[in-house]
């Protein structure tokens, strides 16, 4: 009797170790599959606003991803001035306004394509449309092209940081 | 310790130490195959012939290839195919191989629908054959990965991104899968890791539980008829093989699998000598390019009727599908009600089950080919419902099935 619960209590001594050690290499893996320091250290990009034209799509890069600058031309933006959900998607610095999105379809992430006549883009993977303030016209992708964290610099966006602009948008919900 | 006596002879020798002659009369000479069997059962031999052709073809293709972003297209596109010596060889077996597995690992899966081999005793080996099945999906699409084209990077991207689970936006989760923002060298590595290592691990250890699955219910026959093995057996080792309803599998049942084999090994490198293009999508020549999507993503033809299922819908509902279409293959055991283990021709409502999944599954693929305009996705949009609505139908159908 006394020496089975003396092997009852190395069982579960040795179950209690072993549980430990379980947990403890679990998370080791899921932080080996974590992204490098190397790799999130090079998440900044720094975009100079005043090189861009009218109406005419760059896509830029930054965490590997594209990302669509679109300067609004004065025309496009009174458009967006009389709709309040797409003045608030542009970005202004200095006097001009801009649409920058991430370039990757909110649907399964596919690029979308511009066509600057149309003023919007289509995807061509199921066929979403969004307008040139990146806000989504037809499904099936769920929402507007996602804004990247930003911060305004003079002339200067950087992106990768949370600026006092962008902080509030994702406040509102413009972007996630 | 057992007794050991000086052997006779090497085979001797061995069989005091592995008992090779126990193991030859357990795996072969008296593993008991059913009679009336036809050649839809000679798919797992050929199966297991695709199988060790993956595997040595694999092996030589991992003797040059490169996992690194920069060099990993040119390894396969150049140094395999332009100079190493029959590099070209391997490669078309390694992809035509990929390729037609899947399209035996259907025929397996439909001959097992089709005659009720899932049924009464035999849950384990559907269960483990559709683990299998899974294994054998990760190591295709890891596989795809590699060549580092436009079409791997893009697959890449697309099926990560299902991670997300739509509007639950796990991002994070997404990110830690690829290990960097977008697909990049921390994904190629670790799909590298997963094609190579982990999943082949995982397929092997499969396979035996597969095999051992069956050892105990037996192979199920043509007619669906319950064989008593050890007394069939037992007419069969008495020398009455005539009136034996079993066949010993080395080295009666062997010879007709092994028919069909040579068969199947014809048509098989006609397509690795005549038609290997067939397993290799053209867009997966041009070097993978993260500011450039290709103007129609879709994946390779044997996952078409699941992609399928996704895209109709909106995306929650269509993750909500895609995840159904995975998982419901697994419950097909308990959710045929019907007592019945025979073939579907005998059954009642069944046999239009059957046929009507087959063919719904096949508009399903032809429709995740083409793009998703007009006609096209209303079709794969009442596909996609009819697949989720036979499931659905299947227990009510099968539980006023009458014994036959
Ligand atoms: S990825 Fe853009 S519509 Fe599906």
């Amino acid at each position: 009797m006394k020496n089975n619960s003396r092997r009852g209590f190395m069982g579960k001594a040795f179950g209690a170790v072993a549980g430990v050690g379980a947990v403890a290499s679990l998370y080791a893996m899921k932080r080996s599959w974590d992204p490098l320091p190397s790799v999130k250290a090079a998440g900044f990009t720094t975009l100079d606003m005043s090189a861009y034209k009218e109406n005419e799509l760059v896509v830029e890069k930054w965490r590997g991803k594209p990302i669509f600058v679109l300067k609004q031309s004065e025309e496009m933006t009174k458009k967006a001035q009389e709709n309040p959900k797409d003045i608030e998607r542009l970005i202004k610095v200095g006097d001009a306004y801009f649409m920058v999105t991430i370039g990757l379809c909110t649907h399964l992430g596919c690029i979308p394509g511009y066509n600057s006549e149309e003023e919007s883009f289509l995807c061509a993977c199921h066929g979403g449309t969004y307008d040139y303030t990146g806000e989504v016209t037809k499904a099936p992708p769920p929402r507007g092209l996602d804004i990247p964290p930003f911060k305004i610099d003079g002339m200067k966006l950087v992106l990768g940081e949370e600026g006092p602009e962008y902080k509030k948008m994702k406040e509102t919900g413009v972007t996630l | 310790m057992a007794h050991f006596t000086k052997a006779t002879s090497l085979h001797d020798w061995l069989n005091q130490r592995l008992a090779i002659d126990t193991l030859r009369r357990v795996l072969a000479t008296e593993y008991w195959i059913p009679k009336n069997i036809n050649f839809l059962w000679a798919m797992g031999m050929v199966l297991a012939i695709t199988f060790a052709f993956l595997l040595v073809s694999g092996i030589f293709l991992l003797m040059y290839y490169q996992p690194n972003v920069d060099l990993a297209f040119d390894s396969v596109n150049y140094t395999i195919m332009q100079e190493v010596g029959y590099g070209w060889l391997w490669r078309h077996v390694h992809g035509v191989a990929a390729s037609v597995v899947f399209l035996v690992i259907y025929i397996h899966m439909f001959t097992g629908i089709y005659y009720g081999s899932y049924k009464k005793g035999r849950e384990m080996i559907w269960l483990s054959g559709m683990l299998l099945f899974v294994a054998f999906s990760a190591e295709a699409f890891s596989g795809y990965m590699l060549p580092w084209g436009q079409m791997s990077y893009w697959a890449g991207m697309v099926i990560t991104n299902l991670f997300s689970g739509g509007s639950l936006h796990a991002d994070g989760l997404v990110e830690w899968i690829r290990g960097d923002y977008v697909p990049a060298q921390a994904f190629l590595n670790r799909f590298f890791m997963l094609h190579v290592l982990l999943i082949p691990l995982a397929i092997i250890g499969l396979i035996v539980l597969h095999f051992g699955a069956l050892r105990i219910p037996h192979v199920n026959n043509q007619d669906g008829e319950e064989i008593d093995f050890e007394a069939e057996a037992a007419k069969y080792k008495a020398g009455d093989k005539a009136n034996s309803k079993v066949i010993a599998f080395v080295n009666d049942f062997m010879s007709k699998d092994m028919m069909v084999v040579s068969i199947y090994l014809i048509f098989f490198f006609y397509l690795v000598f005549y038609h290997y293009d067939f397993a290799m999508d053209p867009v997966n020549f041009d070097p993978a390019n993260g500011l450039k999507t290709p103007t129609h993503i879709y994946p390779e033809w044997y996952f078409l009727w699941s992609y399928e299922i996704l895209r109709p819908f909106s995306t929650n509902v269509g993750l909500i599908a895609f995840a159904f279409a995975q998982v419901i293959f697994f419950l097909l055991p308990f959710l045929d009600r019907s007592p019945n283990a025979v073939p579907a021709s005998r059954r009642g409502l069944f046999k239009y089950w059957f046929w009507a999944m087959l063919i719904d599954m096949i508009i399903l693929t032809a429709m995740g080919k083409v793009p998703p305009e007009g006609l096209f996705s209303a079709i794969g949009f009442y596909a996609a419902l009819t697949f989720i609505g036979l499931w659905i139908a299947l227990p009510f159908i099968t539980k006023f099935e009458k014994k036959v």
